[in-house]
């Protein structure tokens, strides 16, 4: 195996493999901009430049040492990019060095000759990488004293990319996007020198499936969200880590979160799930659901009036509706947007309270959906969780496919449905009408909340800890990132700051603040009316129980699913290894 | 127990000290004395003080041609020790793109320390030489933008201070 030196340090690497690669590997840092370890090398940023050279060698070929025995490098007399120059065996490169410090300083003189003053306005001003570099690799002053070129601000490429000419730094990393990763080649560079931009071909639209994700990684605030604009400065918010709940691909996310409100999604780095990326829908779509039209307080149906009531008569009350029925007149429904833990928490609730095997799922299979990258045709995050724990029914006759006809022909009287709102199709909202009694657990206000009997308020994924099992099988686990009354105790230095330190008479911190919980935890309070004592006292002691009694769950923990960036499904024993995650640049907490 | 009571004996009063109408008299004379004299007081409400362009009071908002200065960065939202200051911003069509929707400053938490002028890159806002600040509720005493926004011309001697020695 070839090693190389980076300022005297040995360091083992595979042929083939680029300095900056190599670097990388072993945690040493060469500053760079165009570079993205998923994109092909472009090589035109000049920011990681470094010197290159081999130990010199005797006619007998052996190598040269000076008088204290040290071996002579010849460095070749220019500079090379770390990023498209190849190791060689005994390589020695030099990255805190004076001159190429020098070049750094001249690379970002060059870069901010024409980028406007624009971090007051800017989006990215906080997570911004030449904003960094010109704190870690610059000089700190400018000499240009002419006039700035100024080019067209505000241009929209697609539904969901602005683009700012002026403050772009031409490192063609959206470009290289766009052809390689969202096979959408509709970006190009035109004109030359200081008047280079980048547009859009004529007639094209840059608004395929991914396409917000060269705002990420674009390094300048050139590229911008017209959904996310201006709406918070990222050092005022809290990003917790989490997992999308878009499709069954799992893509692990951080939730960006304001005075308790979801402000903006985007991807964290999983190499096991989604690399660097997520889709659009992930980032757009659901997290208005999360932040409005909440059921914030347990209600329970009095005169065909939803009425506000505390969680003990809520629960109560539904123990009162339980007893009624028989075992085989109950059916439970799961839920595959919901964590395994809460489905677990139903399964045990079901089969040792309820004594009930009627247990199923709603499947949201949508094939228009999936495409040939992340997106997967099954909508539902946690559909292998549901299977993997047992949400299914004993017979096909107790199938939620059946339960219309069930509920006509009176075999099933209470429905009892977990975070489950059945939007793709109206037939079963149709049917539970006519039901005798029906108890759901619920975020949002929907017309299943309008007829049921006892609604609980259900925390989002959002709002609590617990695990997703993706397409591959994969247990990843995600952690609260808006406070309730339930988890606000614990959120602790995870809140931003403003939510951190507000008192009861600022305005700003006048958030909706609701009174939701896990289902797992209800269903324990539930349970203890039937003399059952779950002993479940937070989401980990869920987990814990799902590890010790179902197979494929063995050996695991949160905090080895934390470590590795989730497990597959049956190899506690043997993880997938732990990568050094490659960020490109990234909001540091304050 | 050994007391020293040297020092204590040393301070009782004499005779004439003790029957107190000399000292009464004596202090009479001072008054009177000062009577005559310039006057140092200032007949408050009806006579105010004019600060000079260093003193910091209350913090306003720049007014120019009608608009705005601040660009709603939120830097002093950010830098500020007491969590005084607001700001969301917003998108405007202007030039500038970015205007302030809301900023507010709660004049019960503000502590009047000038970071917020400081850090602003716009000199947007600044330390008035406003100083009288009285509310009759916790609600009265957060300042919206309505309320911060000074012309820019009642507030040359600050922004000549602060051109001078920031």
């Amino acid at each position: 195996m070839p090693h190389i030196y980076i300022d005297g340090k040995r360091i083992e690497t595979q042929s083939g493999k680029t300095i900056i690669e190599a670097a990388y590997d072993n945690g040493l840092y060469v500053p760079h901009f165009c570079w993205h370890p998923e994109l092909s090398v472009a090589g035109n940023c000049r920011m990681c430049l470094v010197e290159v050279g081999l130990p010199k060698r005797l006619p007998n070929g052996e190598f040269e040492t000076d008088s204290n025995g040290n071996i002579v490098v010849s460095y070749m007399p220019k500079l090379q990019i770390a990023c498209a120059t190849q190791v060689a065996d005994g390589m020695h490169v030099r990255i805190n060095y004076d001159k190429v410090i020098k070049a750094q300083e001249a690379v970002m003189e060059f870069f901010l000759i024409n980028h406007p003053l624009d971090c007051p306005i800017c989006d990215e001003a906080g997570q911004c990488k030449l904003q960094e570099y010109a704190f870690n690799h610059s000089r700190g002053e400018s000499r240009f004293e002419e006039t700035k070129n100024h080019k067209d601000k505000r241009i929209p490429w697609g539904p969901n990319v602005l683009f700012d000419a002026e403050r772009c730094i031409s490192c063609s990393r959206c470009i290289r996007f766009a052809k390689e990763i969202a096979h959408q080649d509709v970006l190009s560079f035109v004109q030359r020198g200081d008047h280079v931009t980048i547009k859009v071909q004529d007639g094209a639209k840059f608004d395929n499936n991914y396409s917000m994700n060269v705002i990420d990684i674009c390094p300048v605030g050139a590229l911008t969200s017209p959904d996310f604009r201006f709406k918070s400065r990222v050092w005022d918010m809290s990003f917790n880590e989490s997992i999308c709940m878009g499709c069954s691909r799992g893509c692990n996310i951080q939730i960006g979160v304001r005075n308790n409100e979801i402000l903006r999604i985007e991807p964290k780095t999983n190499m096991y799930a989604n690399k660097y990326w997520m889709c659009d829908y992930g980032r757009l779509s659901y997290y208005k659901k999360i932040n409005g039209n909440r059921v914030i307080s347990p209600t329970i149906k009095k005169n065909g009036v939803q009425t506000e009531v505390s969680w003990e008569e809520a629960i109560s009350y539904a123990a009162s509706i339980l007893r009624k029925y028989k075992p085989s007149e109950i059916m439970f429904v799961g839920s595959g947007r919901s964590s395994t833990e809460n489905n677990y928490a139903l399964v045990r609730f079901a089969k040792n309270v309820a004594k009930s095997t009627n247990i199923d799922y709603y499947e949201r299979i949508d094939q228009s959906f999936a495409d040939n990258f992340l997106r997967t045709n099954d909508l539902n995050p946690n559909s292998a969780g549901c299977r993997s724990i047992g949400v299914m029914p004993s017979s096909e006759k107790y199938s939620l496919k059946n339960l219309p006809e069930n509920i006509k022909n009176g075999s099933v009287k209470l429905v009892y449905i977990m975070d489950e709102d059945f939007d793709l199709d109206d037939k079963y909202i149709q049917a539970l009408r006519n039901t005798e009694a029906i108890i759901i657990h619920s975020t949002n206000h929907s017309k299943l909340t309008e007829i049921a009997d006892v609604v609980f308020a259900s925390s989002y994924f959002a709002e609590s800890e617990g695990t997703f099992i993706n397409i591959d099988k994969r247990v990843q686990y995600f952690e609260p990132a808006l406070i309730t009354t339930e988890n606000l105790h614990r959120m602790g230095m995870k809140m931003s700051r403003l939510d951190k330190f507000g008192a009861h008479n600022d305005r700003w911190t006048q958030k909706e603040l609701r009174n939701c919980r896990p289902t797992w935890k209800v269903l324990s309070l539930l349970a203890s009316h039937f003399s059952v004592n779950f002993n479940y006292n937070k989401a980990e002691d869920v987990f814990n129980d799902i590890a010790h009694n179902v197979g494929s769950f063995n050996g695991m923990s949160y905090r080895l699913l934390k470590k590795h960036q989730g497990i597959v499904l049956g190899k506690a024993n043997n993880p997938d290894p732990v990568i050094h995650n490659y960020e490109s640049h990234y909001m540091k907490p304050n | 127990m050994n007391i020293n009571t040297e020092n204590i004996e040393k301070n009782r009063m004499t005779f004439w000290e003790k029957i107190y109408l000399p000292e009464i008299a004596r202090g009479l004379g001072l008054t009177l004395k000062r009577m005559f004299r310039q006057k140092m007081t200032r007949q408050y409400p009806e006579e105010r003080w004019e600060p000079l362009g260093s003193y910091r009071g209350r913090p306003v908002l720049v007014e120019e041609g009608g608009k705005e200065r601040c660009v709603a960065c939120g830097l002093c939202s950010r830098v500020c020790p007491a969590l005084a200051i607001e700001v969301q911003a917003a998108e405007t069509p202007d030039d500038k793109e970015r205007f302030p929707a809301k900023f507010e400053i709660n004049m019960l938490r503000c502590i009047y320390c000038g970071f917020c002028e400081e850090v602003c890159p716009e000199e947007a806002i600044v330390m008035s030489k406003d100083y009288e600040l009285v509310f009759a509720s916790q609600e009265s005493a957060i300042m919206n933008k309505e309320q911060l926004l000074v012309p820019i011309a009642q507030l040359q001697d600050r922004l000549e201070f602060l051109r001078r020695y920031k």
